[in-house]
């Protein structure tokens, strides 16, 4: 019984079907489903197949994002009777993330917190223009392992080293890794404002993420 | 002596990539976009001005409505031709339909040193040494700032970079790197001064702004606010869309232009509401993101398809169109390179984009490479040559040659030869040699590319700026600095 109904979660995820991801995962709390049980069970199967294909050849991004996005439904449905049952889902990490200050482009670091998220960590998206004070504050706040840093511009990138220097000057730089993307980050860049990683795309920015966090 | 620049026209090619009936569709498609989802204008300055234009304007999410007859009408009133201007007169590159310019590509934030060969971070010497170069070529016939001049500070960056083209060229430059309005104001300050006067600026422009729009369906403000202020001076003004299939556009081709023209044409209107009559362009380098990793791709037979389909439409709007061609996705001079650049640049050439940029990046416009501008410029006269199609007269048809060297004779001693052989074409950078000359040297073309470039850089010196206008220009410069600084302390 259970299992034929974590078959259609974990499927949910496969077709990218958000809305039916959502009904499945209220259907789950309704017949007493462990919440818990739900995701690991049903929709993260979903997640690791989709991931499977794709590092196969078989799956595209829109078909890996899609995934992200469903699971993300499912999850914000389970997750109150998560709290209420004291369970938690246990994440590789907290990440806040964000485009920073000047730069209004939204699209790549929305695309690595889907695949962040969807790879198990949990993501604060603070989203655009945001000020490093802003930055620093969020993430000292939910205790951040991990900040991302997006920024388009090369008049922008500026601030991510703004970002850094302000973690040194709080004392909270070894408390945190700081990585950073973006179409005019170069590892070089990367190298001189000591930052702990980046990527080019969505993909690697989660590979460097596991790998922040000690994961291979 | 300035170089003479070479360009298409009077073109014998062409090509059918949209039917009259299709750029229709496309075009009402566009309009129903603008109308009934809107384009985010991020700016007070541009959400009042919409506003008193009649526009439906919401404060909270910044996103303009436009009735369609608003963007027909003001579109209406742009000029379909004018002349982009030079610091030398016989350098201006009349924009009017049947010219086609090639310039460099921008802005990057790496070069391949010319000398050592190792990659790293651009600075303005760089921009300095790339106009110098750009300058002493036949093809290139203006300029965008290629690269970024990272060594200077972010908000007067672009301001040193004209300065930096403009002591280095006497051909007209489109920046693509002026962000803010306090930007804008001292662009035009010095464009008016290198012009002569205000005047004289807006009758040859010697600088011409491109704007990229923020892809999907939205503005930057400062890039929009900046353009405001130029187009007041009469400074051409442009807005690039670069919508990509999959992530900021639909992974329909069709409707990937949808998407980029109500970006575009939002813009533009705005600045013929806000100033009837300033000339104004249509720029695009739309691609298609990598299936894979959705990352930018610069190549490819959507960009290819691309490059002719915006003409199409910048012709269907009479406008000018700046088109991003070139912008390979490959890591260096090779296979990848010559063919993402060679056709991408031919269908932008035989629709015959105004505008064709941009000679001289790799993977993906970031990695400045001199052999590989060298190798485009190449390219560009290759496609030149292939414009001008095939002469059929009297005189091309040489029946007087064919039946005086007839059967078995040869063509080489004939008049009509020595009269007619420097119209083929030969390459500067073509591997025609002999195999084992090859097999000895083990150059190719880019070691000539490379070299071509070095000697340019070693012996062209376009006429220099007046000292005096260069130490203006400069105090314009340091003015804004001092203000920012000010204004940062404050």
């Amino acid at each position: 019984m259970n299992q034929a109904h974590f078959e259609k979660m974990s499927q949910s995820i496969v077709n990218g079907d958000p809305v039916l991801a959502t009904s499945l995962a209220q259907n789950a709390l309704d017949m007493g489903i462990d919440p818990l049980d739900a995701i690991t069970q049903g929709f993260v199967v979903g997640v690791d197949l989709v991931g499977a294909a794709f590092s196969k050849g078989d799956a595209y991004l829109p078909e890996l994002v899609m995934a992200g996005e469903a699971m993300k439904a499912a999850v914000a449905v389970l997750e109150p009777e998560m709290h209420r049952r004291g369970t938690e889902r246990k994440t590789l990490g907290k990440i806040v993330l964000a485009t920073v200050e000047g730069d209004i482009h939204e699209i790549g670091k929305s695309l690595v917190g889907t695949m962040l998220s969807a790879a198990g960590f949990e993501v604060f998206d603070l989203g655009v223009n945001v000020s490093t004070a802003k930055i620093i504050e969020k993430s000292k706040e939910v205790k951040a392992d991990i900040i991302g840093l997006s920024a388009l511009l090369t008049t922008t990138m500026v601030k991510q080293k703004e970002v850094i220097n302000s973690l040194i000057n709080a004392g909270l730089r070894s408390a945190v890794k700081v990585m950073v993307g973006g179409a005019p980050v170069t590892r070089e860049w990367v190298e001189q404002i000591q930052a702990d990683g980046y990527s080019e795309d969505a993909i690697g920015a989660v590979d460097i993420a596991r790998q922040l966090v000690g994961l291979s | 002596m300035p170089k003479a620049i070479k360009s298409i026209t009077n073109p014998k090619l062409s090509i059918n990539i949209l039917s009259d009936e299709e750029v229709l569709q496309i075009h009402q498609a566009t309009l129903h976009t603008i109308e009934s989802v809107g384009v985010r204008f991020p700016s007070q300055k541009a959400l009042s001005l919409w506003r008193e234009f009649g526009a439906q304007v919401d404060p909270g999410t910044q996103i303009v409505k436009v009735n369609s007859d608003i963007i027909e009408s003001a579109l209406k009133n742009a000029p379909p031709a004018y002349v982009l201007g030079a610091r030398t007169r016989e350098q201006a590159c009349p924009l009017d339909g049947n010219h086609v310019f090639l310039a460099t590509d921008g802005c990057g934030v790496e070069v391949i040193d010319i000398n050592t060969g190792k990659r790293r971070p651009s600075c303005l010497q760089d921009v300095a040494d790339i106009a110098r170069v750009a300058d002493g070529t036949e093809e290139i016939g203006f300029h965008w700032v290629a690269l970024s001049a990272q060594d200077k500070p972010a908000e007067t960056r672009g301001l040193h970079e004209i300065r930096a083209v403009w002591q280095n060229s006497t051909k007209h430059i489109q920046t693509e790197s002026i962000y803010s309005e306090a930007e804008a104001h001292v662009a035009v300050e010095m464009a008016s001064a290198v012009a002569g006067s205000a005047q004289a600026l807006r009758e040859q422009p010697v600088l011409s702004i491109m704007q990229c729009t923020a892809s999907p369906l939205g503005q930057d403000g400062g890039s929009i606010e900046a353009a405001l202020i130029a187009a007041e001076a009469g400074i051409p003004i442009g807005f690039m869309t670069m919508t990509a299939n999959l992530t900021t556009g639909p992974a329909t081709l069709a409707g990937n232009l949808v998407v980029g023209n109500a970006e575009v044409l939002t813009a533009l209107a705005l600045i013929q509401l806000a100033y009837p009559g300033v000339p104004i362009f249509y720029a695009a380098a739309q691609t298609a993101s990598d299936l894979r990793t959705g990352a930018y791709t610069g190549g490819g037979p959507e960009d290819f398809l691309y490059g002719a389909a915006t003409n199409r439409l910048a012709n269907f709007y009479n406008v000018p169109l700046s088109m991003g061609a070139f912008a390979t996705g490959a890591k260096e001079p090779n296979w990848q390179a010559g063919l993402e650049n060679s056709l991408s640049a031919f269908m932008a050439c035989v629709s015959m984009s105004d505008m064709l940029l941009g000679a001289g990046f790799l993977h993906g416009s970031r990695i400045w490479s001199y052999a590989q501008m060298m190798l485009d410029c190449e390219i560009f006269s290759i496609i030149h040559k292939m414009m001008a199609g095939i002469e059929v007269n009297d005189e091309t048809l040489a029946l007087d040659t064919i039946a005086s060297a007839g059967p078995g004779g040869n063509f080489l001693t004939q008049a009509h030869t020595l009269k007619h052989m420097r119209e083929l074409f030969l390459p500067k950078f073509m591997d025609r040699r002999p195999y084992n000359t090859w097999e000895e040297k083990g150059d190719d073309a880019r070691t000539w590319a490379l070299d071509r470039a070095r000697q340019t850089l070693e012996n062209h010196f376009p006429e220099p700026l007046d000292p005096k206008l260069d130490a203006a220009l400069e105090e314009m410069i340091l003015g804004l600095e001092g203000n920012t600084e000010h204004t940062q302390r404050a």
